[in-house]
């Protein structure tokens, strides 16, 4: 997705470095990005070092970063393509009626357009750019984070361990923890729904939620149609402050 | 960051928590902050004195042998510093991919998942 506004702002001196973020691993991650044929670094995290090192809690994020290394930007919401006027949604057939449910509740969510013009007015005027900010600003506006977010990121990243070690009751009671401790990290929320009801067959990543007639194995407190309904889609992203 | 012992090398707690350790404290852009005398010696951090100086939470697995030692809380936010943290990931192939690499240029870095 990426890709095509790369080729339009590499020749003005901006690179694109796209991050996965899956405690599933990089095979997870594969067929996206052989899908997308990046020209750009395409990497793997699949211990959440971006939350950790940056603050990232849902995505698509985008951060900044000037030539001499300063972040310009902090991490905020970034879409790729431009404005577009929102389309009822219509329900697929051949979906299991959840899917077609999660699939309504996203067609709400709305991501700021004016990231791609945003993002070519740095691309082309630098540090003359008014949405290039001073460092004050950056720290200003980098995501708040006290001790128990702080607690609730080093869960998060216990989880991903013993997830790949193949520790999955282990894991989920970190990602609980993690939850609890950091409630706003819809990554941490994600990542541990996406991997809790495997018996969804394709739509595995995606169901987010218990499957029907057995919410009793449900490992979570809360899941993402309850979540997002709660607080409303159109809440699901923050505005960009440009 | 995860770790498996409290006590470490600089180099290895310097790359995973963006922190550098040098004789006026730790340090991450131009801001410093005081360590004990005996949070650092011969090369080895006391991950444990360092922690608590830092405000990061150090959370243990037992039985795995692991703790995870969590981001810094003394500024209040994620960025204590404009000064980009070195990224240090993989690729899909494994390779090493190092974010200073691309001093120089403008860096967009999008964060996605698949699911």
């Amino acid at each position: 997705m990426w890709q095509a506004l790369r080729s339009e702002l590499q020749p003005l001196g901006l690179e694109v470095v796209t991050v996965g973020i899956d405690a599933a691993g990089a095979e997870a991650c594969r067929p996206f990005i052989e899908a997308a044929q990046p020209e750009h670094p395409s990497l793997i995290d699949t211990t959440h070092r971006m939350s950790e090192l940056f603050g990232v809690i849902n995505i698509p994020n985008g951060v900044w970063i000037d030539e001499q290394g300063m972040i310009t930007r902090p991490v905020e919401p970034a879409s790729p393509h431009p404005p577009s006027d929102a389309r009822p949604f219509q329900p697929m057939e051949g979906l299991p009626d959840h899917m077609n449910e999660v699939l309504d509740e996203a067609s709400r969510i709305r991501v700021d357009g004016r990231y791609v013009e945003m993002l070519r007015d740095w691309a082309e005027r630098g540090a003359e750019s008014r949405y290039a900010l001073r460092p004050d600003e950056v720290v200003e506006r980098s995501r708040p984070r006290d001790r128990a977010n702080a607690e609730g990121q080093a869960n998060l990243e216990l989880g991903a361990a013993l997830w790949a070690r193949g520790d999955e009751r282990g894991a989920e009671r970190h990602w609980r923890e993690a939850h609890r401790l950091d409630p706003m990290n819809f990554t941490a929320k994600r990542q541990a729904w996406s991997l809790a009801v495997p018996d969804a067959g394709d739509f595995a990543r995606y169901w987010q939620g218990p499957l029907p007639g057995r919410e009793d194995e449900w490992p979570y407190a809360t899941d993402w149609l309850s979540e997002v309904r709660s607080f409303g889609a159109e809440h699901y992203y923050p505005p960009i402050d440009a | 960051m995860l770790l498996e012992r409290l006590r470490m090398p600089v180099e290895d707690f310097e790359a995973g928590t963006g922190w550098s350790l040098k004789p006026q404290g730790a340090c991450r852009g131009e801001v410093c902050v005081p360590l004990p005398s005996a949070a650092v010696d011969d090369g080895q951090v006391d991950v444990t004195a360092v922690a608590e100086r830092l405000g990061m939470p150090l959370v243990e697995e037992a039985d795995a042998g692991l703790w995870a030692l969590g981001p810094e809380t003394l500024s209040g936010h994620a960025l204590p510093s404009a000064e980009a943290p070195e990224l240090v990931l993989p690729d899909l192939d494994g390779n090493e991919f190092r974010l200073s690499s691309l001093r120089g240029q403008k860096v967009v870095i999008v964060s996605w998942a698949p699911y």
